[in-house]
């Protein structure tokens, strides 16, 4: 399996921490691989940038930070403002379109889907939209498997979110594999 | 607020029931408290600070669903006291702190070293000096770790740089503050506290656990606090207990009383040394990689080892001959260990997040100090290979 090299970046209270968190755990836990999540943050707790890193490897990792992602995730315009000159030559750059303009030519494979929209129209809340791009993002990428991740969902959060969490991971899951086999 | 009782931050909820082993995906500060639960954690007193701030949260849900106490207290000297007290009443303590915090608990730790009160300190270094740069990563406190406090003295300080690492080296710590009766520094850094990968919890009895050693003085009989055993360890008596001594952060005394006697003294102040310093091969704790051939070695600790290693291990796949030897004890600073280590190698880099506070070491340790180099960063970012690359290719006359 490639090594993945994961930047997350968004704004503050979008979920960006949580959702590298779920990946990570998910390939640690359930599929026996080895990952580590890492984040950079301010003073402040909610706006601003947020970023957090993720690799996942069969093998052992030693530098817990990506300095190139090959998948950068961006979910407002400044972050990928702030982050889409690191990808790597090929690299997948999954956005949020209607979140996100960005106006960069870089040699990579851009994938925007209105993963927010979607989620305000099918669930009329905004909380679950980072669980929607972790939908997007295992079918993009095979990382990890949406089972592993529904795993994660079903033991980090109460009884209460499960319906939404499945929702939105399909929901994310449906609109990636519309895209690809476009 | 709705976020947070919501359930919504992740590490929260005990995540996983996997049978056996137990394999948790969390964050350093979280191993560290596991480490010390696992290593019969009783006390916890503390103020929250970043980046240790977890060590805290974590320990005000868990140590009291063990029978302990967790106290959030009004500042950091405070706890630190509080830590003492705790200890000497027979409980295991801890503190955890960060920057300016560290500088606050100097004193009490003092009188923890003075009135050889065993006790675990944990500083999850940030960038300084003063409030500095309360979120980003830093070594700055290396030498403050071991001379904050006034006063000879010695202490015992250990670091790592792994998520696993952290919870042996904390087990391992508190056995050293058990079994010396010192206080004990853990002193991670904002990287390995703050990053999460996976913990295999150890079975209990799996690592060696030490408890204090009491005496075996029956009650109504005198007891001396402060007499050593001949092999220079104290036999304690929980203070309140069955038996009625003084503690003091004077000098003192086998009975714990105050004097001003040379010969006592000089007598204690060779005690609190040697415990330590007599013992400096025994408190090593360090990994090593490829040093056997090595021309260049890094030595490292915390988190830039694990830049160092992964540079390592890319150099040595091309047929580089690189070492690595990463430190787990700093101090009492294994000099005769880092002499033996480097004795063949060309250069020595030393990779650190400070303005070379364990290099100052290492140049007095070796045999050639002009070959040993700094590679460091302290901007608040993380030292990375290549940081480290581009000085070795410049030291070994290979451009920048």
């Amino acid at each position: 399996m490639e090594r993945y090299r994961f930047l997350m970046s968004g704004s503050g209270g979008q979920g960006v921490i949580t959702m590298a968190i779920i990946l990570a755990e998910a390939a640690v836990i359930y599929e026996g691989r080895t990952a580590i999540q890492s984040q950079s943050y301010g003073p402040e707790a909610r706006g601003g940038a947020t970023r957090s890193d993720v690799i996942v490897a069969d093998g052992p990792i030693f530098f817990p930070k990506v300095l190139h992602p090959n998948c950068l995730v961006a979910l407002t315009s400044e972050a990928s403002n702030k982050y889409l000159h690191l990808i790597r030559p090929g690299g997948l750059f999954l956005y949020d379109s209607d979140l996100v303009q960005f106006d960069v030519r870089v040699d990579m494979r851009r994938k925007g889907l209105p993963m927010h929209r979607a989620v305000m129209e099918t669930l009329g809340k905004p909380q679950t939209f980072n669980i929607c791009v972790l939908g997007a993002l295992a079918v993009l990428t095979e990382a990890v498997t949406l089972e592993s991740l529904e795993k994660v969902l079903m033991t980090r959060f109460a009884e209460v979110h499960h319906k939404n969490n499945r929702t939105a991971l399909q929901l994310g899951a449906d609109m990636a594999a519309a895209l690809v086999e476009n | 607020m709705s976020a947070a009782t919501t359930g919504k931050t992740p590490g929260k909820k005990a995540a996983v029931q996997a049978a056996e082993p137990e394999i948790r995906f969390v964050q350093g500060n979280e191993a560290c408290v596991r480490g010390a639960l696992y290593a019969g954690l009783k006390f916890f007193a503390g103020y929250p600070i970043t980046p240790s701030t977890e060590i805290a949260e974590h320990l005000a849900e868990l140590l009291p669903r063990k029978g302990g106490v967790f106290i959030q207290m009004e500042d950091e000297i405070a706890s630190m006291c509080a830590v003492c007290g705790a200890s000497l009443a027979g409980s295991k303590a801890m503190t955890a702190t960060s920057g300016p915090g560290f500088s606050l608990k100097q004193e009490a730790i003092g009188y923890a070293c003075m009135a050889e009160i065993p006790c675990v300190i944990v500083n999850v270094q940030r960038g300084g000096p003063s409030t500095g740069l309360p979120t980003k990563v830093a070594q700055g406190d290396v030498m403050q770790a071991r001379w904050g406090t006034h006063g000879d003295h010695s202490i015992v300080v250990l670091t790592a740089s792994s998520v696993q690492d952290i919870f042996e080296i904390t087990v391992e710590g508190f056995n050293i503050a058990e079994t010396y009766r010192t206080p004990v520094i853990l002193l991670f850094d904002e990287v390995v506290g703050h990053m999460r990968e996976k913990l295999v919890v150890p079975k209990q009895g799996e690592l060696h656990v030490a408890d204090r050693l009491y005496t075996e003085v029956k009650p109504g009989v005198n007891y001396h606090p402060y007499l050593p055993r001949e092999d220079g360890r104290l036999p304690s008596s929980d203070f309140g207990g069955v038996h009625r001594y003084n503690v003091t952060g004077l000098f003192h005394d086998i009975f714990g009383f105050p004097t001003e006697h040379p010969d006592q003294v000089s007598k204690l102040i060779y005690h609190l040394v040697d415990k330590i310093e007599n013992r400096a091969h025994l408190l090593a704790r360090w990994k090593e990689y490829y040093l056997e051939d090595a021309e260049h070695v890094i030595l490292s600790y915390g988190s830039p080892a694990r830049s160092a290693r992964h540079l390592v291990e890319n150099r040595r796949s091309k047929g580089d001959r690189v070492g690595l030897i990463e430190l787990q004890t700093i101090w009492p600073f294994p000099a005769q260990l880092v002499r033996e280590k480097t004795a063949h190698a060309k250069n020595i880099f030393v990779a650190e997040m400070n303005m070379g506070q364990v290099t100052t070491l290492v140049k007095q340790a070796v045999v050639n100090p002009n070959r040993v180099f700094l590679v460091n960063r302290v901007d608040g970012v993380m030292l990375n290979p290549q940081d480290i690359g581009r000085v070795m290719r410049t030291i070994e006359g290979r451009g920048f």
